[in-house]
């Protein structure tokens, strides 16, 4: 067993881009304001006293970029063409929209418009969802709209564990992956091997946080948190809850949400974006088509409400599903 | 060899035949992709260079080839056959075969050859303009010396994605030369209609960039002003941003068959007097380099030739069923099935 240490999520989240960037030359990071002034989040902190020097007007391996994100999206993209491995900073997932016809357009494309001839090793990584009374315009969960893409692979990990692991996953990875991180996270803490630089977690494999008999629910990233509270509460009523942490969207690990359905015989799917069209609507249709036989309910749904976020503190959480909305959700799978 | 020009850089009489016998090829071999277009072999989108022959032979004869990086839009065939690229290969990627660079995947728009520098062949207009700039940041990052020769049209010099790169480009001074092929017309739009100012040379002005104007349709000039600019920026490791002046005698793509829309016969008839080929052919003879003769055979030639390409083309099958889900990642598919 490697020593562990408890990190919080931000800081393990770090560990894997240092250990990346110390292991491979080739491995840089831009983005807005992660250098100089230590990343929005502060998930970059001390990263350019530690590979560049602050008072250089610019450092190619922590690059500070304009405000300018599809133009650096696209120069990522080309870096990664070349043979470069870009770590990408979106400030907020809700910027990377400024982006999509770079990142759908170009970077998830060019691996099969050369037929295989040209690779783009690339991460998009940052907060995406909502933080604290953002509003409107800085609270989306992109993680659906990317996991509809062919060509990208997109990960959105619960724990620090995860974070560090799947990380260093995605900077290996040949393809584009974008790792989505719920802001709600960057705080919480768990333990993670300390001094394993081998550690990684595998793209493509979902994890069963909680063993259960009675029903599944299925998240991911910090709905997951929510459903291992829930499951607890639930353990008060006697009800045995399985917490399935999807971890990885696209590739989607169906075999083991598959099989925990058939245990259970009951699911419900749970996600903070917007309810209708998300990413768990997918999840669930998946599940209502291949374990139809298995299921003693229909597949639920519980997600973000249809709206756009809202700023005053109470409507926002309105908007956000809860340990309530989960519940009851789950008296209705009974 | 006598050097026909003392000045900077030294163009042999050689080197002139080959320029003549590189764009007679690419006239003759786009009007092959018409042919085939209007046959029903190739579909979709095509674009033709036919007018410009002179701007990318003057450009691409000035870099290393195989070393330096070329990317530009969807107007892709010049490039990649002045680059090397196999000319069976690229029609029949255009006539989407296995054969094709993209084993029929990408089409006349996709055309790709990194081993020979060529980084495509790119569909959205001004799209491709920061991957061309990222990599000359790969090569910034490696020390290589190598540039970046950055293709785009006239219309994608209004793109917002086009500042925000070259603002970067100036401000990490990376390698790269933005050129414009400035033929006049954004598919059936005049310039004077989609550029507030149409002296498209002064928009790297703001970014603290050299930029300036030059003339495309003699390939002699373009050559010279080519080298000149490509020494410059690998010398200094900064951008450039240049206006090519030029012409597209064809339609906007295959599929524009009404010119008129948007130009007249006399205005075509005019741009025709610039015509870069019959051009060079005129100084070749004056300066008698070549007879008229022996022009005459390289006309016959290089027609054989692009009917043999597609002729050979032809020869490629379709892709299998099988291989479309290949290549959309390095290491897995997607879901298959409807």
């Amino acid at each position: 067993m490697p020593n562990m240490i408890e990190l919080s999520y931000r800081e393990a989240l770090q560990k894997g881009i240092v250990e990346e960037m110390e292991r491979d030359q080739n491995v840089f990071l831009m983005g807005e304001d992660i250098g100089r002034y230590q990343g929005t989040f502060k998930v970059t902190r001390g990263l350019v006293e530690k590979f560049g020097q602050r008072d250089n007007r610019y450092n190619l391996r922590i690059l500070d970029t304009p405000i300018t994100e599809a133009g650096f999206a696209g120069i990522a993209t080309g870096a990664a063409m070349a043979g470069l491995r870009p770590i990408v900073e979106f400030m907020t997932m809700s910027f990377s929209i400024l982006a999509l016809d770079q990142i759908i357009n170009h970077t998830a494309k060019i691996h099969y418009m050369t037929n295989g001839v040209v690779k783009c090793p690339i991460v998009f990584r940052g907060p995406g969802g909502a933080a604290k009374q953002l509003s409107a315009q800085h609270s989306h969960s992109m993680e659906g709209w990317y996991a509809h893409v062919p060509g990208l692979k997109v990960l959105a990990p619960s724990t620090p564990a995860d974070v560090y692991g799947m990380m260093k996953s995605a900077v290996r990875d040949d393809n584009p992956v974008i790792l989505y991180e719920n802001p709600g996270l960057y705080a919480i803490k768990g333990m993670v091997p300390e001094d394993d630089a081998a550690f990684t977690v595998p793209i493509g494999k979902a994890a069963i946080l909680r063993e259960g008999k009675d029903i599944s629910l299925v998240g991911y990233s910090r709905m997951t948190q929510i459903n291992l509270e829930v499951a607890e509460l639930l353990a008060k009523d006697g009800i045995d809850a399985e917490v399935v942490d999807v971890r990885s969207l696209l590739p989607l690990d169906t075999e083991t949400i598959y099989a925990s359905v058939k245990k259970t015989h009951r699911a419900v799917v749970v996600y903070e974006d917007w309810r209708s069209g998300g990413f768990g609507a997918e999840i669930a249709a998946r599940i209502g088509e291949d374990c139809f036989d298995d299921l003693d309910a229909p597949v639920l749904r519980v997600g973000g409400l249809n709206v756009p976020m809202p700023y005053a503190r109470n409507l926002e959480l309105q908007c956000i599903p809860d340990a309530d909305d989960v519940l009851a959700a789950v008296r209705k799978a009974f | 060899m006598s050097n026909l020009t003392e000045e900077f850089p030294s163009i042999s009489s050689n080197d002139l035949k080959q320029y003549l016998r590189e764009m007679l090829f690419i006239r003759r071999f786009e009007e092959q992709c018409n042919i085939a277009y209007r046959a029903g072999l190739a579909g979709g989108y095509m674009h033709t260079y036919i007018g410009m022959e002179a701007l990318a032979s003057g450009w691409i004869n000035s870099i290393r080839k195989g070393y330096d990086y070329v990317i530009t839009a969807y107007r892709d065939h010049a490039h990649a056959l002045l680059l090397g690229t196999d000319a069976v290969a690229v029609m029949a990627e255009i006539i989407g075969r296995k054969g094709g660079t993209a084993g029929g995947k990408g089409g006349s728009m996709h055309i790709y050859d990194p081993e020979n520098g060529f980084y495509g062949g790119w569909g959205i207009v001004g799209g491709h303009v920061p991957l061309g700039a990222g990599l000359a940041y790969a090569a910034r990052y490696r020390n290589e010396d190598r540039v970046v020769l950055n293709f785009m049209g006239d219309g994608a010099a209004n793109q917002g994605v086009v500042y925000e790169t070259l603002n970067m480009a100036s401000l990490y001074d990376l390698p790269c030369i933005f050129i414009v092929e400035n033929n006049e017309f954004a598919m059936g739009t005049r310039l004077e209609y989609h550029a507030a100012d149409p002296e498209l040379w002064k928009r790297g002005q703001p970014y603290n960039m050299k930029c300036e104007r030059v003339d495309g349709m003699d390939v002699i000039q373009m050559r010279k002003d080519a080298q000149r600019i490509i020494d410059w920026v690998r010398e200094n490791q900064k951008p450039y941003w240049v206006e090519v002046m030029t012409y597209r005698y064809a339609g906007h793509g295959a599929a524009d068959n009404d010119r008129q829309l948007y130009r007249t016969k006399e205005e075509e008839e005019v741009a025709w007097a610039r015509d870069p080929i019959a051009r060079l052919r005129k100084y070749l003879i004056e300066n008698n380099i070549m007879s008229e003769e022996a022009i005459e055979a390289v006309e016959a030639e290089t027609e054989a030739e692009a009917l043999a390409v597609l002729e050979k083309a032809k020869e490629s099958p379709f892709p299998d069923t099988d291989e479309v889900y290949d290549n959309i990642y390095t290491d897995m598919t997607p879901e298959k099935g409807h």
